[in-house]
């Protein structure tokens, strides 16, 4: 007889947002393997409708806390295409160093405090202050030091204040910059080198799982993309970021609130393991450095591995975002105004690589700068389909282990994909239709 | 206090920021546990606990699911604080209750609406009592440390109640309304140091209204520097449409 399975995790812990995996299996053939999405919705489109072009920010910072800057800066760029706002070089650069601060946050935030106690076999990170004070201070430093940027060059680091259509209402000081600039390269790098050794002791713990799939991130010629580019996809290549309705096709599935996504596929991956298969080639010595050290190499089909290359990418964001500060400080910090004269009233697209995945945004304008039109995609709900797909061909590779040892790698499969699932269900609730 | 007391921290609809705060208060997390229990709490920690004596909740009330949670944590809590303008006042969920609901949910799911139900956004004082309320969008930081530490020494937080621009004449920023911006300062309740209108943004009212606001002379300035009287409220309602539902 072959084997019986019946999992069912609720309100699973250590992810942003409300999800249940669900496992169903009789007589060894799989009947059911998914995350059920049940977070409540929050209809952000409908509250955007009408609004200034002033507060399409503010509200969308507001799908996600911990991805408002992603939210922010998407949401600027996108207002920005649809209003004709030219921003300036430095306008860019300092956007692109509080992408790095809020990418070293997420991802040194995801790999300590919600991944790291599935590999120390505890539930949370409180029991590790009193077994591994060293790591967890460590952690604490880094989180400090990337949330600092932030506060620094957008006013607060979680819903930022300054960045705001065509520029930012404040320009950080000369002094609090290098200040930055003097704290990563004195506690940031010697602590990255701290986390890498850490992750090597831990690596053996990391299940090894493949399944190879579609990947698709941005890509630029100038740089390791996250702040623009075109979408590039390991199957087809790159096409510019307008068409990324045909690079996304969201549809409905019953079990979850948010929508789900494919394109050559049945599913695809978004995230720092998709940005490092598409883009490992544009990444410093230091994150190569890391990389190699973790074990993990180009084209790597382990969904597990994507905390190991959120933590490269970390390694990546500290080194240039103090090139940038040398930029900015070389130029001269110049106080300028925000350009917010709209030069014509449309429709707009924004992608942005924000931790989980690439984020898309699109308004439509009147003639008033008031939004028509709004539609957001975003990570995690590019991601679920593919959840589900490892599932699928996880369960039967591991069927025959006991039951929690099968729920904690499905566990940590999920936790994996750092999913956060307020952003991913902003738009759609369904009523379960087979429970 | 002699035991610590156990604190359970719980999110509602929301957007998980005002919990991404507690997370980054990164210089004196080690204290704050060195103060308390955390028991409860589904974004950092597996554990579950019978009951609490403070509840921190984060978001706002939007399914019957919600109700439910709602009322059993309150049972099982001595103190319960509301985290953060969603919980306190419905924050920006509220906006989507000032448009009639079957519009809503047309906007979003067009033909399938009739197959998910929802609920008007709620602040929690609509459904159970809240004892003490930290403000702001995302919840200021400052105040959450004042509250917590009054509670754990057994102190009566103090609640402001006079208006944003009085903090930011305070700090001697340039009004932004000199320099032709506009601003929701006089009518919104201080706390945060005047944070936003200090770097240039202006006040968007997420810290609340204060009790006796005069939004009729509110309305007048915001018209008076550029806005139709239809924006002046959709300007005020971002973070208050529950407490300004009728009052136009
Ligand atoms: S009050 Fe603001 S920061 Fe807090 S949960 Fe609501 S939207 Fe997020
Ligand atoms: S900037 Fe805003 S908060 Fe400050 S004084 Fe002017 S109206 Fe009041």
């Amino acid at each position: 007889m072959g084997t019986d399975l019946n999992l069912k995790v609720k309100h699973l812990t250590r992810v942003e947002g409300h999800g249940n995996i669900v496992v169903n299996m009789k007589d060894g053939t799989l009947e059911k393997a998914r995350l059920e999405i049940v977070e409540a919705p929050r209809y952000f489109e409908a509250m955007l409708k009408g609004r200034s072009f002033h507060e399409a920010a503010i509200i969308t910072s507001r799908i996600c806390g911990i991805c408002s800057l992603g939210h922010q800066i998407t949401s600027l760029k996108t207002t920005e295409a649809a209003l004709g706002l030219e921003v300036s070089e430095q306008t860019v650069l300092l956007r692109k160093l509080c992408i790095h601060g809020a990418t070293m946050q997420s991802n040194i935030l995801h790999a300590y405090f919600l991944a790291a106690p599935d590999f120390l076999n505890v539930g949370s990170v409180f029991p590790l202050v009193g077994t591994h004070p060293e790591v967890v201070k460590r952690a604490l430093r880094m989180k400090r030091l990337a949330n600092d940027i932030g506060d620094v060059v957008s006013g607060r680091a979680v819903h930022p204040i300054t960045p705001v259509p065509g520029g930012f209402t404040s320009i950080p000081s000369a002094g609090a910059l290098r200040e930055l600039k003097r704290r990563l390269t004195e506690d940031m790098y010697p602590d990255l080198l701290a986390t890498v050794e850490t992750l090597k002791s831990l690596a053996g713990a990391i299940p090894q799982f493949t399944r190879e799939t579609e990947y698709i991130s941005l890509r630029s010629d100038d740089e390791y993309a996250l702040y623009d580019g075109d979408i590039c996809s390991t199957d087809t290549g790159r096409v510019s970021d307008t068409e990324y309705l045909r690079m996304t096709n969201e549809f409905v599935v019953p079990h979850s609130t948010s929508k789900h996504c494919k394109v050559n596929r049945s599913s695809y991956m978004v995230g720092a393991l998709a940005r490092w298969n598409n883009n490992h080639d544009k990444l410093g010595d230091l994150a190569h450095t890391a990389a190699s050290e973790l074990g993990l190499t180009p084209n790597c089909y382990n969904p597990y591995m994507n905390t190991i290359a959120q933590v490269v990418e970390a390694a990546d964001c500290a080194i240039d975002s103090i090139r940038i500060i040398d930029k900015l400080l070389a130029d001269g910090l110049k106080d300028e105004q925000p350009n917010q004269e709209p030069t014509k009233f449309g429709s707009g697209v924004g992608a942005t690589e924000v931790p989980r995945g690439i984020l898309y945004h699109e308004y439509t304008y009147d003639n008033k700068g008031r939004i028509a039109k709004a539609n957001c995609i975003i990570p995690t709900g590019q991601n679920l389909a593919n959840v589900d797909d490892d599932m699928h061909k996880l369960v039967p590779e591991i069927c025959d282990q006991s039951p929690e040892a099968i729920t904690l790698q499905l566990e940590m499969l999920v936790r994996a994909y750092d999913p956060c699932i307020s952003c991913s269900v902003h738009l759609l609730d369904v009523e379960f239709v087979n429970r | 206090m002699t035991d610590k007391p156990r604190v359970g921290i719980f999110d509602f609809t929301g957007c998980e920021g005002c919990e991404l705060n507690q997370l980054n208060f990164e210089d004196q997390l080690l204290d704050i546990l060195a103060h308390v229990d955390i028991v409860e709490w589904r974004e950092a920690m597996d554990e579950k606990a019978p009951e609490y004596d403070i509840a921190f909740v984060e978001g706002s009330l939007s399914t019957p699911d919600c109700i439910t949670r709602i009322n059993d944590i309150r049972r099982r809590a001595k103190v319960l604080v509301a985290l953060g303008a969603c919980a306190v006042q419905g924050g920006i969920n509220g906006m989507k209750n000032t448009q009639p609901i079957e519009e809503v949910r047309q906007e979003v799911y067009g033909d399938d609406k009739y197959l998910f139900p929802t609920l008007p956004a709620l602040a929690l004082h609509e459904v159970v009592k809240v004892d003490y309320n930290v403000r702001g969008c995302p919840m200021t930081q400052i105040e959450f440390l004042k509250l917590f530490t009054a509670l754990v020494m057994g102190k009566q937080p103090i609640e402001p109640d006079h208006a944003v621009c009085v903090d930011c004449k305070l700090k001697e920023n340039e009004c932004l309304y000199e320099r032709g911006m506009i601003c929701l300062g006089p009518v919104t309740r201080a706390g945060c140091e005047a944070q936003c209108p200090s770097v240039g943004q202006y006040c968007t009212g997420c810290r609340g209204l204060v009790s006796d606001p005069n939004l009729k002379g509110m309305e007048e300035i915001l018209v008076q520097h550029g806005l139709s009287v239809d924006e002046a409220w959709k300007r005020l309602e971002l973070y208050n449409a529950n407490d300004l539902e009728g009052v136009r």
